[in-house]
């Protein structure tokens, strides 16, 4: 561009020639140039104007083509997203520590009717009668006939009664799909899995809940979708439950009880790996809990969990531990067992009036003495026996996983007199259930670290508290030993078991006071093998008695103790556990072929 | 020079629209295919929780015991006893059978534990 200068010289030196101002022609060539700037910037914002309304235009017809197109479409989920993950049953299944199956889903259907639809309502009515004959046929005539628009008919129907119902030909009658509940295993294992029922109904689905046991304890866990569908391992073994519920069935038949219960726990982890509480009942068919009378004539009732019983002499071995941990006396302690003796105004006799004089600490336990007991009882106190007891969890519900657990809570008495002192002592005054026993023999077996009881596999728990030297829980285990070899608990030795046990007879309380004469629970609690505690053994009959050559016998020693026996016999070799046997079966050596033996030691 | 940009331009345009074209309906179709497999992955494990609560059905520890009983006199079983702990050097070697072929016969061929199989040929006279 050739830049016009402000002055030309020529206009200017013809302009002075005229006499004219050589400015005027300055400021005009001044005013021509700021025309020329001005021009191209008002340009260059004008263009600068159209892209950016362009760009404007484009962004606002991007968005309004995308809100139309989304008002106009059809919602979907994204598809592309999902994974196999959310197919899965809405309840986790339950299965035993090897993964078989203790409650698991089955589809069903459900069935229901819109009578406005119907075509016969009548025939409809006499028809489904004669599929389900438990229904009301006048209810069914009223329900179909009267104004209802809807009306459910049946929970669950199996495939032959669809099939039935379909087979009727009423369009009125319609299906609906349910998830129920089901128990393969029927009775076994009843009281721990519970029941489950159907919570908020629709028609397309139905929710279930757990109503009591395991299925209630972890109702939220169990629907939680979190877990894709991962099934809630328990601590129990299918086979050895069943092997003991058919050995406690069978137990109770023999002793005349009339209930029964067994809990099996590993010693060092506290996990159950059986217990059984009879009478029981199916838990695909829940009875309805009883309205009057005592919860516990109930099959629903689980004796092992919730029974609050006076345990008996199975309490000798903790204040007898407790003060062989304190150092205050050792197994050899002689202690004057004179009885009878008196406390206060109550007097504390032998079982059957026996009198044993003096006595060590071991045949104490042994003799299963309870004046011997109570002196060593008094050798503590109340305070540090209570203490005791309390660490061992006798003073709490067990923190077990079940819906049940917190109904389970022991009846201790309020004050301590000295009274109490001596009667808790040898397990009278204090109510607990066998759980608590059990996890309490297992602090004992375990080294007198703590044992809380649980009922899932493979859960890591912290060590638990010591509230037992390991050398004084070595002791005890040894005292309970000697109770089978050669004390109250003879007819419980299994060979190659090496059990180490207490039994307990308990008189049973009467609801208005005192206590029935001829009516006893009787408590068998061991742990085996002795030389290695691997498992801890519970074993409580009610009410049992035996016709045995010396009469009619109520003892735990006549009654818990031989069916406790027969359940080691039957468990011990299914939970993998070896005998240790005296004579030690040969070696076979291979054969050689051309039968020379080359070396000989 | 100008027009064959153009040309080529163009070209390409096309030949992206066509691909873009062939892949929303390659997707789609993958879609499609997805769901109906996870709808049959649904119907199989429904059909596998049937199945696995049929095993365990049939399985039941009662329907054992009495299936046992029934089957006394031939399988003779009773329960697991703790004299049935043996280690495997504890167990005897089978004896050896004499040799019963007349000298002249094949004699029995010998052969690692079942395999192959023996044939009823070989064992029948």
């Amino acid at each position: 561009m050739i830049r016009t200068p402000l002055r030309p010289l020529a206009r200017i030196l013809r302009a002075r020639e005229a006499g004219e101002n050589p400015d005027a022609i300055e400021a005009e060539n001044r005013a021509q140039r700021h025309a020329v700037i001005q021009e191209k910037a008002r340009d260059s914002a004008r263009s600068r104007l159209f892209f950016m309304s362009c760009a404007f235009a484009l962004a606002f017809c991007t968005v309004g083509f995308k809100m139309g197109v989304l008002a106009s479409s059809q919602p979907s989920e994204p598809r592309v997203q999902t994974t196999g993950a959310q197919i899965i049953s809405q309840r986790a299944d339950i299965t035993d520590r090897q993964g078989r199956v203790l409650a698991t889903n089955l589809l069903t259907q459900s069935l229901y009717a819109h009578p406005q639809q119907m075509v016969d309502p009548d025939r409809a009515a006499s028809e489904l009668v004669r599929v389900f004959p438990d229904l009301d046929i006048e209810r069914l005539r009223k329900d179909f006939t009267g104004k209802r628009s809807f009306v459910w008919i049946k929970k669950k129907i199996s495939p032959e009664q669809m099939q039935a119902v379909h087979d009727i030909g009423e369009p009125g009658l319609l299906f609906g799909p349910r998830e129920m509940r089901l128990y393969p295993n029927g009775n076994i294992a009843a009281h721990i899995l519970g029941g489950a029922t159907f919570g908020k109904e629709g028609v397309a689905s139905a929710e279930v809940v757990g109503v009591a046991g395991v299925e209630k304890a972890f109702d939220h866990w169990l629907r939680d979708p979190a877990n894709d569908g991962a099934p809630l391992t328990l601590s129990l073994d299918l086979t050895v439950q069943a092997a003991m519920e058919e050995v406690l069935s069978n137990g109770m038949k023999v002793m005349n009880a009339k209930g029964a219960t067994g809990i099996l726990m590993e010693v060092k982890t506290g996990e159950i790996v059986a217990m059984a509480s009879l009478p029981d009942f199916d838990p695909n068919d829940r009875p309805r809990p009883l309205l009057k009378g005592d919860p516990s004539d109930s099959p629903l009732f689980n004796r092992a969990v919730q029974g609050q019983y006076e345990l008996g002499s199975t309490f000798k071995i903790f204040p007898v531990a407790q003060a062989i941990d304190l150092k205050l006396v050792s197994p050899t302690t002689m202690i004057n067992a004179k009885a009878p003796m008196k406390i206060g105004k109550y007097l504390i006799n032998e079982f059957r009036g026996h009198n044993y004089g003096t006595l060590s600490v071991t045949d104490i336990i042994v003799k299963s003495s309870n004046v011997g007991t109570v002196r060593v009882a008094q050798l503590l106190g109340a305070e540090r026996q209570r203490d005791f007891l309390e660490k061992l969890g006798f003073f709490e519900p067990t923190p077990i996983e079940m819906s049940e657990a917190p109904t389970g809570k022991p009846l201790v008495p309020k004050r301590w007199p000295a009274v109490t002192s001596a009667t808790v002592a040898f397990g009278h005054g204090l109510a607990a259930s066998p759980l608590h026993l059990a996890s309490a023999y297992a602090t004992v077996a375990n080294g007198g670290k703590r044992v809380v009881p649980t009922l899932i596999h493979g859960r890591n728990q912290r060590g638990g508290e010591q509230v037992l030297s390991p050398e004084a829980a070595h002791i005890a285990v040894q005292m309970l030993r000697q109770v089978v070899v050669r004390g109250s608990g003879r007819s419980a030795n299994v060979e190659g078991y090496e059990v180490a046990g207490k039994t307990g007879t308990a008189d049973k309380p009467r609801p208005s006071g005192g206590y029935y004469g001829n009516k006893v629970v009787s408590t068998f609690a061991s742990v085996f093998p002795a030389s290695d505690p691997q498992y801890v053994l519970v074993l409580s009959l009610d009410e049992p008695s035996t016709k045995g050559p010396g009469g009619e016998s109520r003892t735990a020693g006549a009654t818990s103790a031989p069916v406790a026996a027969e359940v080691i016999r039957r468990v011990a070799p299914l939970l993998g556990l070896r005998p240790t046997t005296e004579t030690k079966l040969p070696m076979v050596e291979r054969p050689l072929p051309d039968r020379l033996k080359l070396v000989s030691n | 020079m100008r027009s064959i940009l153009y040309l080529l331009t163009t070209l390409a345009v096309m030949g992206l629209a066509f691909w873009a074209y062939r892949e929303n309906y390659r997707t789609q179709a993958a879609i499609e295919e997805m769901s109906s497999i996870q709808r049959q992955i649904g119907r199989l494990r429904e059909d596998l929780g049937v199945l696995r609560a049929e095993w365990a059905f049939l399985n039941r520890p009662e329907r054992l015991r009495q299936l046992v009983d029934l089957n006394f006199d031939r399988l003779k079983l009773v329960p697991f006893g703790s004299d049935q702990f043996v280690d495997v050097g504890q167990i005897a070697f089978p004896t050896a059978t004499p040799q019963t072929s007349a000298p002249g016969e094949n004699p029995p061929v010998e052969r690692p534990a079942g395999y192959p199989p023996r044939r009823p040929q070989e064992s029948t006279p």
